[in-house]
């Protein structure tokens, strides 16, 4: 057998482009208009698949945060005496016009990213629109929540989120945070702005009242200016553990309540009497999900020993299948790096892991000219000591370690600074509970991997950062309790 | 003539000394600082914790966090209601303690030591509850049974509060061991003697050595290392000044600490569970929940 690709050759399926449609130019979206930076300046975003420019957007600076988080302050005090109920229902309308617009969002999304329609369609989409519903129903609830009688929203939250999931980041900020009287500023990431934006559109279609939402595009001085504003209540972020730290520094010594989700390293444990097939299926989208990009991505597989070489060769045959290439063509399983620079960030540490020793494997794999592309890539012989078995790769970069006994394992998993998620794989119910419990970890999938649910807290232990986001958890960051 | 032999016996001092992995060491650097009462009379001379005291004390603490995390709830809240049994039978040596630390009359001092027994109570109580109030199981939208559970951050320190030296000591010291979390306290910097004499307390009340370590010195001088310590997971500032909150706070970021800040706490009135879940980690299982069809159940 050649590989079954070939036998079975896929023609290109792409979906319609037409569906969205890009204007040449965005502004910030403050107290319910478009507008220009105060200084004029622009930055342009491009789809990490080809290098196209789809659009050139204003470019948040200090006095633009300024006049967002004023806009925001001014909008509190009548959202947040709205009746519940009101609230409630403004976020329902956000959930139902993000269904009835998902797929012009899903393509929007795979465009400004570059990672397969397959999962903005089947993933990303339908999670935000749930987010809103379920945040939309807790808005008239919240004394039931279990943070007192009268829980109190915070103010003027600050928001700035990633650009590995960046209409689903927006959810997980913004609904919680409307839903319990907040009003928001949100920063989106410089190489994925146009979802946010679009969601301003959408906050105009469901008539939210002007100021409640407010959206900064900008760089990295934008969010820490956001950050930094002394009018702004509330820090929500999610990023690399590195920013996260200098985050919380900044927030010392004030009132501001922070919430961090962060980087990770999480550790795929397979024991002997996994299920291999499926064991294979949730390693290939723990760490191949969205190109990798993911911070709970599963990006250390810990196999037992006595099956290290009869999984590495059905995980090596399975890597053979997976189909890389025009994100927008929906039989793509693995798209494209967000930009140049998490390119070469990757590229980078799969070259210091070849450099300190451990063993190299990539699919044949054909990578377009254009754009920003990476085989996915599995190492061998890695030790707890190589930097690709320590350091957040955020690629579609596996490495794979091994042990003998659970003890081992669940040490091995545990050693590192992050904590954020975590998988075991095994057919014995009583070692899912052992090993469940002695991870140190927020997420613990067993038997699967990468699942999200809006009613299902999500965060990490230690350098994972702290806080949850989902669920009941999840309104804990916006209230005064 | 018994009574003259009273009136001339002199009194045995004690020499209060910290208590870290459940011995009483004196301080490594072999310094102490007078502790006097509200009027100025010399009470003790007590141990003026160094860094390395500090560090010695997070590495008890870390020793001690396995087993007792990973003790039940039930046996958790025993052994801090023995606590609340061995501090009753030494009740007038804490009133006489408190009264002179913290200027206070007899019978306010009693109130202040049975509100403090009271409050050991109280989190004895709550070991096993707390999970049930924040935890619990999540409707996904899928064949996934998916659990929430919390579990302690790890090694807590703990600034203790300047004023209320035993009442706010307990106040903030019980809600982070109830949960499983091990402590590093510093003790009320003028007011040292009630938190090591607890010490003693808690070595006969089967709390394993190591669970809560008591350091008496400098609060800025022992908290700064604590602060910034890799194996420390949460602080808790209730005794910190403004401008050594602050500080303390920035350099918990290093390693992403949890931070309580300080705030104004009545320690009289009943807490609520905001000290409890301030060093609660959250911990979301899932799993496949299958079907039951002719195939038996599958993922």
């Amino acid at each position: 057998m050649n590989n079954v690709s070939s036998a079975f050759e896929y023609a290109p399926a792409p979906e319609s482009r037409s569906v969205v449609d890009i204007a040449p130019s965005y502004g910030l979206f403050i107290d319910g208009e478009f507008t220009e930076a105060a200084d004029g300046k622009v930055f342009k975003t491009i789809s990490p698949s080809t290098e196209e420019v789809l659009s050139e957007v204003a470019q948040a600076g200090s006095e633009d945060v300024d006049r967002a988080v004023k806009a925001a302050r001014k909008a509190f005090e009548k959202w947040s005496a709205l009746p519940g109920s009101e609230r409630a229902k403004y976020l329902f309308r956000i959930a139902r016009i993000i269904q009835e617009r998902s797929r012009e969002l899903a393509v929007l999304e795979t465009l400004d990213n570059g990672k397969p329609i397959k999962e903005t369609r089947d993933a990303d989409l339908p999670l935000v629109a749930a987010h809103f519903f379920y945040y939309a129903g807790w808005a008239d609830k919240l004394e039931h929540a279990g943070f007192g009688r009268n829980p109190r929203p915070l103010g003027v939250a600050g928001q700035v989120i990633p650009w590995n999931f960046p209409l689903l980041m927006l959810a997980w900020k913004i609904a919680p945070a409307l839903a319990t009287g907040n009003t928001v500023v949100l920063k989106p990431a410089e190489t994925t702005p146009l979802s946010a934006l679009f969601f301003a559109d959408i906050c105009r279609q469901a008539g939210l009242p002007k100021g409640v939402v407010n959206i900064l595009p900008g760089y990295g001085d934008t969010g820490a200016a956001l950050v930094a504003h002394p009018d702004v209540n509330k820090v929500a972020f999610t990023g690399s553990t590195a920013v996260g730290k200098e985050i919380a520094r900044t927030v010392a010594g004030t009132r501001k309540k922070l919430t961090l989700e962060l980087g990770g390293k999480g550790a795929n444990i397979v024991f002997d009497d996994a299920p291999i097939d499926q064991a294979v299926e949730g390693i290939v989208n723990g760490i191949f999900f969205n190109q990798g990009q993911v911070c709970c991505a599963g990006s250390r597989l810990l196999v037992q020993e006595s099956i290290q070489d009869e999984l590495l060769e059905s995980l090596k045959r399975r890597l053979s299948t997976l189909r890389l290439g025009d994100p927008l063509d929906k039989n793509t399983d693995i798209g494209a790096i967000n930009s140049a620079e998490q390119l070469a960030r990757i590229s980078a540490l799969a070259e210091q892991g070849q450099a300190e020793g451990a063993e190299r494997w990539s699919p044949a794999c054909e990578l377009p000219e254009s754009g920003y592309w990476f085989a996915p890539t599995l190492f061998t012989n890695v030790t707890q000591a190589h930097t690709i078995a320590r350091d957040e790769i955020f690629g579609p970069v596996l490495s794979v370690l091994t042990f003998r006994t659970p003890d081992e394992a669940v040490a091995k998993a545990n050693n590192t600074q992050y904590g954020l998620s975590a998988g075991i794989w095994t057919e014995k119910g009583s070692r899912i509970l052992a090993v469940a419990n002695k991870l140190r970890a927020g997420v613990v999938w067993s038997n699967t991997f990468n699942k999200f649910d809006p009613t299902s807290p999500f965060g990490g232990y230690k350098e994972s950062g702290f806080g949850r986001e989902g669920g009941r958890h999840g309104l804990e960051a916006y209230l005064d309790v | 003539m018994s009574e003259k032999t009273e009136q001339q016996r002199l009194t045995v001092f004690k020499t209060y000394k910290l208590y870290v992995g459940g011995k009483f060491p004196r301080s490594e650097s072999g310094r102490v600082y007078e502790v006097t009462d509200s009027k100025g009379n010399w009470l003790a001379n007590a141990p003026q914790s160094s860094r390395k005291d500090a560090r010695d004390a997070v590495v008890a603490a870390r020793k001690a966090f396995g087993a007792w995390s990973g003790a039940t709830a039930y046996n958790r809240g025993q052994v801090l209601y023995r606590v609340a049994e061995m501090l009753e039978g030494r009740r007038e040596q804490f009133v006489r303690e408190v009264a002179e630390a913290e200027g206070l009359s007899k019978s306010k001092a009693a109130a202040v030591v049975d509100a403090t027994i009271d409050r050991w109570v109280w989190y004895a109580g709550w070991t096993d509850k707390i999970s049930q109030v924040v935890g619990g199981a999540n409707p996904v939208a899928g064949p996934y049974f998916n659990l929430s559970s919390p579990e302690p951050s790890g090694v807590v320190a703990v600034v203790a509060p300047q004023e209320s030296s035993f009442l706010g000591l307990v106040s903030v010291v019980a809600p982070v061991i109830a949960t499983g979390n091990t402590a590093v306290v510093i003790a009320s910097e003028k007011a040292p003697l009630p938190a090591l004499s607890l010490g003693e307390v808690l070595a006969t009340s089967d709390v394993p050595g190591g669970v809560v370590n008591v350091l008496s010195g400098r609060t800025a001088e022992i908290a700064a290392p604590l602060a910034a310590h890799q194996d420390v997971n949460a602080i808790d500032l209730a005794g910190a000044d403004e401008g050594l909150a602050k500080e303390l706070e920035i350099a918990a970021a290093d390693n992403l600490k949890r931070v309580l800040r300080p705030q104004p706490v009545d320690y009289f009135e009943t807490p609520g569970i905001e000290r409890l879940t301030a060093f609660l980690e959250t911990k979301t299982v899932w799993h496949p929940t299958g079907s039951l069809g002719a195939s038996g159940s599958s993922y």
